[in-house]
């Protein structure tokens, strides 16, 4: 890998305070979400993050973004220093780093018509208006698979695999060099699954993204990344090719974690019980 | 097989009034299970797994609700049967595990005592009696501690213990049928792996029969003895485990089982896709619902194939293809060596 890397994260940490809620109790230790998180993403790769839940992936993302404060560590993007700036400073940042979600329900408008919400970045941002932005929503729906005139319809209308084609549009508006994209296939099904992995990919190519690729399926994460990273308690646990961490796996939790993914060929779910039983 | 089975379906079809039109969620399902036996219908969302199995428990009933077609258990029509009959029979006979225990553990009474008191609604049973059953239930389905266990609420319980807990209550009253929907869904995938390991134990053990509806085809590989894929309302292929995944038949299955993610398996360059989204149900097309996505199709699609047998060496494996036989082993491009 040439040249520096496009995002680079070092002893990133992360504190909540479990008990001041409700009752303004505070208990024991504020918990380490992110425990000290080294992480780097070159220009055009795809780094896969695993973990189970609470391993602190999701808030790794936001606080890599800037959503949430770090309380320690060092976020850099193309060179540039982000832990500590000011809202007003991140923002030329933010169109060159976008994400996608999990849920295309939770983070699409149902108010807003599917050209006003692709719009919205470059609107936003100032990049274009009137003709040319409806003409550059158009080029974007049409890239991801859907059509220039789904603009005018609202996301209700769409099948649960459109809409997360809706939510990669926008994210691509600003042509963003990083796409931090948190669980983006795990609610869709199978058949679906496989599109959306299919076109991030040739999205990556086209354009010469990175990701930030975040999911708990270990086997579509080896299948979309260069790298992968295992998450567990607030920390990465091992790291390597994909298929080196897939294959020979060293740490225990990440053996624990293959183990557990189930096969779906009954011939080596059998074989393999009868390896476990011996 | 020659064992009279436990459950036998016959047509059912299940459709709803909306007000975008007659939803047909279920059309002409039929399946069996033997006692003892594991089946799982396969399929994603919206092919009518789900409203299959909420049928069958008498829980899809409802003014806007078009039931017909028949499901024989143990002597009783679910389908036909009075509200009374049906619950006498759910929870007693059959028991169903959902997707997320929380909705289905009341989060204000303790554990143990919601086990206690569903023991206590069906059989005549002191307090202290149903107690120490939920201990054991408890116990049973691999809760540790369960003397302590027993008096938690489900809040102190983590997702896979919650899970444990709920399965544990369906086995209350020893049913012989357990319905389970998405068990394993909403877990980690390394409380996933103990979950299965749990319910194929009870399986093994108790001989407790299963219908297990899932998307999930690892989770198939797993546990199943059978298999019902379902597409669009239709059971479009039924066979042995190992006749659905190695000698499959509707190229829907084919789709299914190829756009999966093998970690044990070099990765190939790109995942292959089924095009398009299944069909809307209120209008679905003409004849086999999968033709417009399908490469294979031709002129006799656009009439409904029967769900039947078509291989002359095994009268269980059932599909709904027109494509002869001897062309679908030339044109599938998963098969023996599994997906």
């Amino acid at each position: 890998m040439s040249g520096e890397p496009l995002l680079e994260v070092r002893g990133l940490v992360k504190r909540f305070d479990e008990g001041s809620g409700l009752l303004g109790r505070r208990k024991a230790e504020p918990v380490r979400a992110v425990d000290g998180v080294d992480l780097t993403v070159a220009p055009g790769e795809t780094l896969g993050l695993v973990g189970e839940s609470g391993s602190g992936k999701s808030t790794l993302c936001r606080a890599i973004l800037q959503l949430v404060q770090p309380d320690a560590g060092s976020v850099r993007f193309e060179g540039q220093e982000i832990v500590g700036l000011k809202q007003r400073q991140l923002r030329p940042l933010r169109p060159r780093m976008q994400m996608v979600f999990q849920d295309p329900d939770a983070s699409l408008n149902p108010r807003k018509r599917v050209g006003e919400i692709v719009g919205a970045p470059l609107e936003l941002h100032g990049i274009a208006s009137g003709a040319k932005l409806h003409r550059e929503v158009g080029e974007l729906l049409e890239r991801v698979g859907l059509s220039a005139e789904h603009d005018r319809r609202y996301p209700h209308e769409f099948s649960g695999g459109q809409r997360q084609r809706i939510g990669i549009a926008r994210a691509l508006a600003t042509r963003p060099k990083l796409i931090l994209a948190d669980e983006p296939v795990s609610k869709l099904d199978v058949s679906i699954r496989a599109q959306i992995v299919n076109l991030m990919q040739d999205l990556q190519r086209e354009m010469g993204l990175a990701y930030l690729f975040v999911a708990h399926d270990i086997g579509v994460v080896r299948h979309v990344s260069d790298r992968i990273a295992v998450m567990h308690d607030g920390k990465i646990v091992e790291e390597g090719t994909a298929d080196r961490v897939c294959e020979q796996p060293r740490e225990p939790y990440t053996r624990e974690l293959l183990a557990a993914v189930p096969v779906p060929d009954p011939r080596e779910a059998r074989a393999r019980r009868a390896r476990l039983s011996a | 097989m020659s064992v009279e089975p436990l459950l036998r379906v016959r047509d059912l079809s299940v459709s709803f009034a909306t007000e975008d039109g007659v939803v047909h969620a279920v059309e002409d399902v039929a399946f069996d299970v033997a006692p003892g036996e594991v089946l799982a219908v396969v399929g994603e969302s919206g092919s009518g797994k789900s409203v299959t199995a909420l049928t069958l428990m008498g829980l899809s009933r409802g003014p806007n609700a078009r039931i017909s077609g028949a499901a024989r258990f143990d002597g009783t029509d679910l389908v036909a049967a009075g509200d009374a009959e049906l619950r006498r029979v759910r929870g007693e006979r059959i028991a169903m595990v959902f997707q997320d225990p929380m909705g289905s553990l009341d989060p204000v009474y303790r554990v143990g005592d919601q086990i206690a008191e569903q023991i206590r609604a069906h059989r005549d049973t002191s307090r202290k009696e149903a107690r120490r059953r939920a201990i054991e239930l408890l116990d049973a389905v691999g809760i540790e501690s369960a003397e302590q266990r027993v008096d938690s609420y489900p809040h102190q319980f983590s997702g896979g213990m919650r899970q444990r807990a709920m399965i544990a209550m369906a086995l209350s009253l020893e049913p012989s049928l357990l319905i389970a929907d998405e068990p394993t869904t909403a877990l980690d995938v390394t409380v996933q792996a103990q979950i299965v390991e749990l319910l194929r134990d009870l399986n093994r053990s108790r001989g407790l029969a299963m219908l297990l509806i899932t998307h999930d085809i690892g989770l198939v590989a797993e546990i199943a003895d059978r298999v019902a894929v379902m597409y669009a309302g239709r059971v479009v292929e039924e066979g042995t485990l190992d006749e659905v995944f190695y000698e499959p038949q509707h190229p829907y299955t084919w789709g299914l089982l190829g756009s999966l993610t093998r970690i044990d398996r070099p990765r190939p360059e790109r995942l292959p896709q089924i095009p398009g989204a299944p069909p809307s149900l209120v209008e679905p097309p003409q004849g086999c619902h999968f033709r417009p996505r399908c490469p294979h199709e031709f002129e006799r699609c656009p009439q409904v194939p029967a769900l039947e047998a078509r291989l002359p060496d095994a009268p269980g494996h059932l599909d709904r293809c027109w494509l002869d036989p001897m062309e679908k082993r030339e044109r599938r491009p998963v098969g023996e060596d599994g997906p």
